[in-house]
Order: C-alpha cells, then sequence, then structure tokens
C-alpha cells in the first residue's frame, strides 16, 4: 500500500508497510498516485506502470523491486505475550475544578468522590511487579481527578515503588497529570526531582481556557493555573508537556497553540474534544480544522528554523527511530499493556473506563484480572478492524483510542471516523515534515 | 534518481526490528490521554 501527499508544496510516497518515505517530483506524484489506487482496487500495478514514461517507469520498478515502494504485507509469526507494565493510578476522584467537558465527570468518574489509601497504591505498585515478569521499565501516571489533592499518597507511593526496584529488577518512570490549580513549593520541588514527565492541562488562550476550566464556584483558573504551571514546569530538566483540549467552540485552535508556546513552555499537547455534546466536532469543521493544522504547521517550521521553536506531540514523528512493527500493531495497550487503577483498587483496561462496569477487570486486591475484558481490548488491533487494515495510517495511529471508538460508536472496533480525520491530516503533516527536515540537513 | 528521492528507507519489515520487547513507553502515558499517537514514541532499544 502506498499513500500519496502534498506537504508544503511538496509531493510525498509514504511506502505504508516498511515506511519508506520518497518526495517525488509532479509526474513522479500523477504516476505514483495512480498506481496506488490501481493497488488499493486490487488491480495490477505493473500493468497501470506501463502507462508512464519510460524513465519513470524504471525509477519506480527499482522502488519496488528494492521493497521500498508498494511493499507487501508482512506476514506475522508468533504474536508476543501481552505484560502489563504500566499503570495509572486514580489517586483521586476528586478535583478542584468543574471542566465543562471532563470525561471523568467532574473529578469523581460517576462514582462517589474518594482518595486512593496509601495501601491500596502500594497493592497497585505490588500488582503491577507481580505480573509485568521481566519487563524492566514500568509507567506510573499518577492521574485524576486532580492526584495533588492526594499527595501524600503520591510521595508514599514513589518511595515505596523505588525502594522495591533494586529486589526486582525494575525500574519506574514516574508522570503525573495535574491541572496545576493548586501546586505548593513543596510539591513544585518533589515533583521536579522524582517525575519522569509532568503534564499540566492548560487550554490556550485566557477566554477559551476560562469558557471550560472552572472552579467549582464557577471562575476562570486561568491565571493561577498559568502562574503555577510556569513556576513548576519551565526550567525543568525532565520532560513535560501542557496538555489541552480544542472543542467546537475554538476552531481557530492554532491560536491557543501558539498562545501556549508563547508564554514560553516548550512541549505542548492540544487535542480534539471526544464528546457528543454541543461542543463536540462535527463533519463540518474539518475543514477549519485542517486548515488551522496547516497554518500551524508553518508557523511551527519557521519558529524551529528561528531557533525559538517548540514541541507539538501531534507533529512529532520519528521516521528512523520510531517504534517496532509489533508495537505497531498492538496500538496504545489498554488492557493488555496498560490499566487503569480507581480509588478502591479495581481495574480498568485505561483511565477513560474507569467506573464502567461492563470493563471492570478485577483489583489489585484480588490479584488476578478478568481475561475475557482484556482478550476484547487485545482483538482490538489493526489486524481486526476491517477499516483499519486497508488505511494507510494504521502504523501511526495503530487504530485509535477504544474508548473513543466506544463513546462515540458504541464499538471498540468501529473507529471514531472524524477521529481518523484529524489524525490523517496531523500525519502527512507530521511526515512531511520530518522528511523535509531530513532534507535539508542532508 | 531523476523523478524520485528516497528521504527515509523505512524498516518497519526488518527482522531486527520484529522483537516487540515491550520495554518502550505506553503511548497513553505519555500526553496524550484520549487520542492514540504511537509513531511518535521512541523504541528503547535504539536510544538506550
Amino acid at each position: 500500500m502506498v499513500h500519496t501527499f502534498i506537504y508544503d508544496g511538496d509531493y510525498f510516497a509514504l511506502d505504508v508497510e516498511t515506511g519508506s518515505v520518497h518526495v517525488l517530483d509532479k509526474p513522479a506524484y500523477d504516476a505514483v498516485t495512480r498506481l496506488a489506487q490501481a493497488d488499493a482496487r486490487g488491480g495490477d500495478i505493473f500493468e497501470a506502470l506501463r502507462l508512464t514514461d519510460e524513465s519513470l517507469s524504471a525509477e519506480i520498478t527499482a522502488l519496488v523491486d528494492g521493497g521500498a515502494l508498494f511493499s507487501a504485507p508482512e506476514k506475522d509469526g508468533v504474536k508476543p505475550e501481552n505484560v502489563l507494565k504500566a499503570m495509572c493510578l486514580h489517586l483521586a476522584h476528586d478535583c478542584n475544578l468543574r471542566c465543562g467537558y471532563c470525561f471523568a465527570g467532574g473529578g469523581a468518574f460517576a462514582g462517589k468522590r474518594e482518595l486512593m489509601s496509601a495501601d491500596t497504591a502500594r497493592a497497585a505498585i505490588d500488582f503491577l511487579i507481580d505480573v509485568s515478569g521481566t519487563r524492566r521499565n514500568l509507567e506510573i501516571d499518577f492521574f485524576g481527578g486532580e492526584p495533588l489533592l492526594n499527595f501524600d499518597v503520591l510521595k508514599s507511593t514513589v518511595a515505596y515503588a523505588r525502594g522495591l526496584e533494586a529486589a526486582h529488577g525494575k525500574n519506574f518512570r514516574f508522570t503525573v497529570t495535574t491541572n496545576a490549580y493548586h501546586v505548593t513549593d513543596e510539591m513544585k520541588e518533589y515533583l521536579n526531582a522524582n517525575m519522569n514527565n509532568i503534564v499540566v492541562s492548560i487550554d490556550g488562550r485566557p477566554h477559551v481556557h476560562d469558557a471550560v476550566r472552572k472552579t467549582a464556584g464557577g471562575k476562570g483558573s486561568y491565571s493561577r493555573v498559568v502562574a503555577n504551571a510556569k513556576d513548576l514546569v519551565l526550567g525543568r530538566k525532565g520532560e513535560y508537556y501542557i496538555r489541552g483540549t480544542f472543542t467546537a467552540d475554538n476552531l481557530d485552535f492554532a491560536n491557543d497553540i501558539l498562545h501556549v508556546a508563547d508564554l514560553g513552555f516548550y512541549g505542548v499537547s492540544i487535542e480534539p474534544v471526544v464528546t457528543t455534546g454541543e461542543k463536540a466536532i462535527r463533519e463540518e469543521h474539518l475543514e477549519q480544522i485542517f486548515g488551522e493544522y496547516d497554518r500551524l504547521a508553518k508557523e511551527y517550521v519557521k519558529r524551529r528554523r528561528n531557533g525559538n521553536g517548540f514541541v507539538f506531540f501531534h507533529f512529532m514523528v520519528d521516521l528512523d527511530g520510531g517504534p517496532c512493527r509489533q508495537k505497531r500493531i498492538r496500538g496504545c495497550g489498554a488492557g493488555t499493556e496498560y490499566i487503569a487503577v480507581a480509588p478502591s483498587g479495581d481495574i480498568y483496561p485505561c483511565h477513560q473506563f474507569v467506573g464502567r462496569d461492563a470493563y471492570k477487570m478485577g483489583s489489585v486486591f484480588e490479584r488476578d484480572i478478568d481475561k475475557a475484558v482484556a482478550k476484547r481490548f487485545d482483538d482490538c488491533s489493526i489486524d481486526n478492524m476491517e477499516s483499519c487494515r486497508n488505511c494507510w495510517a494504521k502504523y501511526y495511529c495503530s487504530g485509535g483510542c477504544a474508548a473513543a471508538n466506544v463513546n462515540i460508536n458504541g464499538d471498540m472496533m468501529k473507529p471514531y471516523e472524524l477521529g481518523c480525520a484529524m489524525q490523517k491530516k496531523r500525519l502527512e503533516i507530521a511526515i512531511g515534515m520530518a522528511a523535509k527536515e531530513q532534507m535539508e540537513e542532508s | 534518481m531523476k523523478h524520485i528521492k528516497t528521504v527515509v528507507k523505512g524498516t518497519l519489515k526488518d527482522t531486527k526490528q520484529k522483537t516487540g520487547c515491550g520495554e518502550c513507553q505506553t503511548s497513553c502515558q505519555s500526553a496524550c490521554k484520549t487520542s492514540c499517537t504511537l509513531a511518535n514514541q521512541r523504541c528503547e532499544k535504539k536510544h538506550r
């Protein structure tokens, strides 16, 4: 399978099965696009190739013969065993904000407001060590609600996990995802010393952020959050991201991404909301959204060239050193490599399924998981999803988000199509941008 | 070549790439949390 596309005036072809990227002149682009269409219809590309001029035909044939164009799908051998190795710990099913689009229902996840006890968090760590087999790198994301509402348990959990690393041959990596509404000096110091990654929720410009991310009293949180976030992560040595959401109310979201960068933040991830409510992204919004990504890409490249660049999470792609094919087939690992643990100790496939009884997989106290639920998630792979199998983006998004598929389509095997459309747009930009950077460097 | 320049020779089919060692970051643990973006994750073996 080959996907051809235009980015910033240049013509590209992606060989899907190998990940090879080629830049083409216009005649080659037209010819390869025609061959890709014939290939997609199940036709003979070499038959279609006869229509192109001789020198072009020879170049295309050489690439096909060299395994860099129209490569055949790989026949997979034995699938590696799924091993749990990442855990989202819901330290607090409570929050000091009441964001309008919150999938956690204001932090409570459709249940009661509660904090995870230190004992439950320790049991979760023990469980992960037990089930992670020979995996050395284990990940813990302190999540909520707002996890800093339970800061003492966060600290005791880190200390407990660190204390078990050497004896069990493990290396814990910690992330905290916070709204940064309440961050003390002690928290700042501790988090910067102990978290591998800090994710802070900011949506962008003050009016955009404050329209959604409100306090329990209904006031905007922008000023306080931005001041705290700057204190927390600017100058930090480790990784961090400012993570926000755009909705139908701010379809000019490139301004929000650039605003966050203008505040001095380096790592930025602002994503489309996944909802069916009035703020939902609709099909008629796509043209404007695509235009915003193009506009953002131009400014993004300009800033990177001028030495004042930033990282936009969805424009990052590692063309040479990205994940292996097995990882790309398996996707995000929800329910198979990755689980979420509620304050009660109940286990769910990921943070988005927490509180939904049909997806409950067990408890960290039972030290076992429901294999039937795990299998449903294991089956939810690009090889088994009809619309993914023949999609050019399959090795880049890996089938998307099961929770988004359930939330929008009621079926984790049916991809959220608007999400796919936006993902493909971002990927074309990301691949084109990375390829052009490589061309400029060589 | 006159018409086509290969910028990246992809390695997704290389036998060395088939390990699936599972040591790399889980994608949702990074910065997305609602949309699976996987190709920007790093291979643990290549970046060790």
